[in-house]
């Protein structure tokens, strides 16, 4: 593990950046959605892991995604929650199926723009299906988190 | 050879503690108590009991059980991981290692204090290794928060309706107003209640969430020849199924294929490959219900219907006694107990034996399944 926080400053929760994840995180932290993909056979796999599930390579290629997606599901969280949670609900978290490879889905806020609070869009107007692309808002030094704003 | 474990042991003893938001007493003491009174209901001596098997989170280790209980030598143990998913697992790994001689008395067990103990989740003070550094780092922070994401695409792609989830609140805490042990005995609630709840996680109300209980319980399992000469009549284990599908990911299960198509389906494969009976024959059923939705999901998965027809399926009255498959007729999570699912297991062997307080007449064979959206487990109950 190499970051030391578990929370930012707010009382948001971190990732843990691990041998698996590190790529991930490298790229949104660049501006990239970065997906790891097989040396081997080619297919995306997520979450990131040490083998390839189709074809056992453990050689990894990591592939820059378009950055567009699709809304899957979403849940509006109401308290009880963790405090800096808490402050904003209610919220919105979505599951974004990528644009490249559907079967890749993405949990992330849906948001007004990129560094817009995770309660800055309407939760009456969040549909299944519409149009969204990625931004990226540092929560860290160490951490981007990839976020999604409408077509 | 049949190797099949199909109808060789059988449930001879069962116990439970009251269900409370608070009782006194440890985990552990509760533990050892309901054990002791398990073997005292079948009719057997706590020191023969050689077998013990329980959940990965079960706090009471299996040293502590059998200093306390005074067992002589316990030649079996094992855990089962994934939560509220390894309920039914206890009961079936406890019948292999009857069936194959490695214990002759097995107790199974839960022992929780979660109604005065704290909220799982509530702790940021915990690494977030895969998946959750996918998913908590967003504010999907809670269960009930990971299942409302499964809930809406459910309802999305399929048409079910919160009035579809109302009516699974609904038939338990209707069954739980005919139990006096149930949490919710003297409670009921009507669909404009639930209508009116407060949201959790929209999709998901206050109704749609599992109880927060302490409660311990546990069940003894013996060769079907000698459940015969126990003082309770013998409920046989007919089958059993554990399910780890491909591409799966406990709870934040959004990365397979089909999320809506969760470990129920491949536990469901192996239970009835070893059964005499179908869904069909099943005369009622203990589904786990942490939240609503997963029942639909599981009459699913267990084939009691097709693919996206376990919300129409609990249209009028038929997951309620005298309906088509009576479901959690103790209250089930939902408004009986939440004891990660093994008040389930022990309102199963009482359809069996015949005494539940709703009980289904008739009945000969009850279905028990634990936690849908996690690895998972199931045994089909026959009545001796
Ligand atoms: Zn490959």
């Amino acid at each position: 593990m190499m970051g030391d926080a578990l929370t930012t400053d707010e009382g948001f929760l971190l990732p843990v950046r691990d041998e698996e994840s590190e790529p991930f995180w490298e790229g949104t932290r660049a501006g990239e959605l970065r997906i790891q993909g097989c040396g081997s056979c080619g297919r995306l796999r997520f979450p990131p892991r040490p083998m390839c599930p189709w074809c056992r390579s453990t050689v990894s290629s990591w592939k820059i995604m378009s950055g567009r997606g699709t809304v899957w599901s979403f849940v509006i969280p109401h308290p009880p929650l963790l405090p800096a949670y808490g402050e904003l609900a209610p919220y919105n978290v979505v599951v974004v199926a990528l644009e490249d490879d559907p079967s890749i889905r993405l949990v992330g806020n849906l948001v007004a723009d990129s560094e817009a609070p995770i309660n800055s869009v309407d939760p009456a107007s969040i549909e299944i299906g519409q149009a969204v692309r990625v931004a990226f808002q540092p929560l860290s030094d160490e951490f981007t988190l990839p976020r999604w704003i409408r077509e | 050879m049949d190797t099949s474990i199909k109808d060789r042991t059988a449930v001879a003893g069962i116990a439970q503690t009251r269900f409370a938001k608070s009782l006194e007493g440890s985990e552990k003491r509760l533990a050892c108590e309901v054990i002791v009174a398990a073997c005292e209901d079948a009719g057997i001596d706590p020191s023969e009991v050689d077998g013990l098997c329980s959940y990965t989170m079960e706090n009471t280790a299996e040293v502590d059980i059998a200093k306390n209980i005074g067992a002589d030598n316990i030649t079996y143990f094992s855990q089962i991981a994934y939560g509220g998913g390894g309920g039914c697992a206890t009961l079936g790994q406890a019948a292999m290692a009857v069936a194959t001689g490695q214990a002759r008395v097995a107790v199974a067990w839960r022992s929780r204090k979660r109604g005065s103990g704290g909220r799982p989740w509530a702790s940021a003070n915990v690494g977030l290794p895969t998946p959750l550094q996918w998913s908590r780092p967003f504010g999907l922070l809670r269960p009930a928060d990971e299942i409302g994401v499964l809930t809406r695409r459910y309802m999305h792609e399929y048409g079910a309706t919160r009035d579809h989830l109302a009516n699974v609140a609904l038939a338990c805490r209707r069954h739980a107003n005919m139990n006096p042990n149930a949490m919710m005995h003297e409670k009921k609630l009507t669909r404009e209640d639930y209508m009116a709840a407060r949201w959790i996680s929209e999709p998901l109300c206050l109704f749609d969430n599992c109880l927060e209980t302490d409660g311990a319980l546990a069940a003894v399992i013996v060769s079907a020849e000698r459940a015969r000469d126990c003082r309770q009549p013998p409920v046989y284990i007919h089958s059993f199924g554990q399910g780890l599908p491909s591409q799966h990911h406990t709870m934040v299960n959004y990365w397979c294929e089909d999320p809506l198509r969760g470990p129920s389906w491949g536990c469901s494969e192996q239970l009835w490959r070893h059964s005499d009976f179908t869904p069909a024959d099943v005369d009622v059923a203990q589904i786990y219900d942490a939240f609503t939705t997963l029942i639909p999901l599981s009459l699913e998965g267990y084939g009691f219907c097709g693919k996206g027809e376990g919300a129409s399926f609990t249209e009028g009255g038929a997951i309620e006694l005298g309906g088509r498959l009576p479901v959690n007729t103790s209250g089930g999570g939902l408004s009986e107990a939440y004891v990660h699912g093994f008040n389930l297991i022990t309102e199963g062997v009482r359809q069996m034996r015949g005494t539940s307080t709703a009980q289904v007449d008739g009945a000969e064979t009850c279905l028990v399944t634990s936690g849908e959206g996690v690895p998972t487990s199931a045994v089909l109950l026959r009545k001796g």
